[in-house]
């Protein structure tokens, strides 16, 4: 089973105020979508180095949602796209897919 | 202290500013996730700290350091630890947090940005002085939201065309949104010349002048009636 995305960085950071978690959560919710969309329309443009920009944005966001390995993950391909090289392309979008739904259901 | 944060990403600027705000030696004054508006948030206000982020797009932290003549003490953030050999060739740098940051990491640097002597950057020995006189030839222009130095010397013509002008020099071309008037002061009076409406030269690169042109590197350029006897006085003439 792939690791799941979790809330420890997130709720270790605000220390218990609710008001800075919502505000954290309402950003991942806004961001994370507009960061996914901004990466693919790079891909599909053929747009590598692009590509590979918004991809390193994307680290951040998987390390808050503590997804260890998927960060070790996105650090290669990163490197990867700019050498076009797309093999690990369908595991890294699995992670997004994973992410975006994690946050889509977060209130 | 106090501070700005420069971050294309909201939530990297939410949470360090979360935690300027636990932090009791630092005062938020400002935040932004473009360098530009950054830099000129700086020339108009003292700031003691920047949370600067090295990878945004078009106009990285690295080049926003550069651009600065008397850069603060600066803490970079990054999600990429590559680059921290490079920051620390910097001396405003005082430290390198890799995202995402931990509150600990974050006061330790702050702690470190307080203790942080900058090395003395107004002297009067001659490298300050050939710094000084560096920085005065160079001139930075906005295209494409990039800031980008020319260097002034080798500028040899300046043209008006609508709400731009063409800067040429030796080696390169620059279309900018500006106006004769808004450059010509930024220009040294020794070296250069309105000698026309629409055209300012760089009189040392002057080839020939016949009749009412001049001609510079490969452009002939008209001399207006009213500008040329300040042109003939600036010539050295045998």
């Amino acid at each position: 089973m792939k690791e799941q995305p979790n809330l420890s960085y997130i709720n270790q950071l605000s220390g218990g105020d609710l008001a800075f978690e919502a505000k954290l959560i309402s950003i991942v919710k806004r961001e994370l979508p507009q960061e996914v969309e901004a990466y693919k329309k790079s891909l599909n443009d053929k747009k590598f180095q692009n590509a590979a920009d918004h991809v390193h944005k994307l680290k951040h966001k998987i390390s808050i949602l503590g997804l260890e390995l998927s960060y070790q993950l996105a650090i290669d391909y990163e490197e990867d796209l700019l050498n076009e090289d797309f093999s690990k392309q369908k595991e890294f979008e699995e992670v997004l897919q994973i992410m975006m739904r994690f946050v889509e259901e977060l209130k | 202290m106090n501070c700005i944060i420069i971050d294309d990403e909201e939530m990297a600027r939410a949470i360090i500013e979360q935690f300027t705000l636990q932090n009791n030696n630092l005062t938020l004054d400002a935040q932004f996730s473009d360098a530009i508006q950054a830099i000129k948030y700086l020339n108009q206000h003292h700031v003691d700290l920047i949370f600067l982020d090295i990878h945004m797009p078009t106009f990285s932290g690295f080049d926003l350091i550069q651009t600065l003549k008397d850069p603060p003490k600066i803490i970079l953030t990054s999600s990429d630890r590559n680059f921290a050999i490079e920051a620390f060739e910097y001396d405003c740098i005082v430290d390198y947090l890799v995202k995402p940051i931990t509150k600990e990491r974050f006061d330790k640097a702050v702690n470190k940005a307080i203790q942080f002597k900058t090395p003395p950057t107004i002297s009067k020995t001659e490298d300050s002085k050939e710094a000084k006189k560096d920085s005065e030839n160079d001139l930075y222009v906005n295209m494409d939201r990039r800031l980008i130095k020319i260097d002034i010397p080798t500028i040899y013509l300046i043209e008006a065309k609508g709400d731009y002008i063409l800067i040429k020099t030796s080696g390169k071309n620059y279309t900018v949104h500006s106006t004769l008037k808004k450059i010509e002061v930024k220009l040294p009076d020794d070296l250069f010349l309105k000698i026309h409406r629409s055209y300012i030269i760089n009189i040392k690169k002057i080839i020939d002048i016949e009749d009412n042109s001049v001609l510079i590197e490969k452009d002939v350029i008209p001399v207006s009636r009213s500008n040329r006897p300040e042109l003939m006085k600036r010539l050295n003439l045998l």
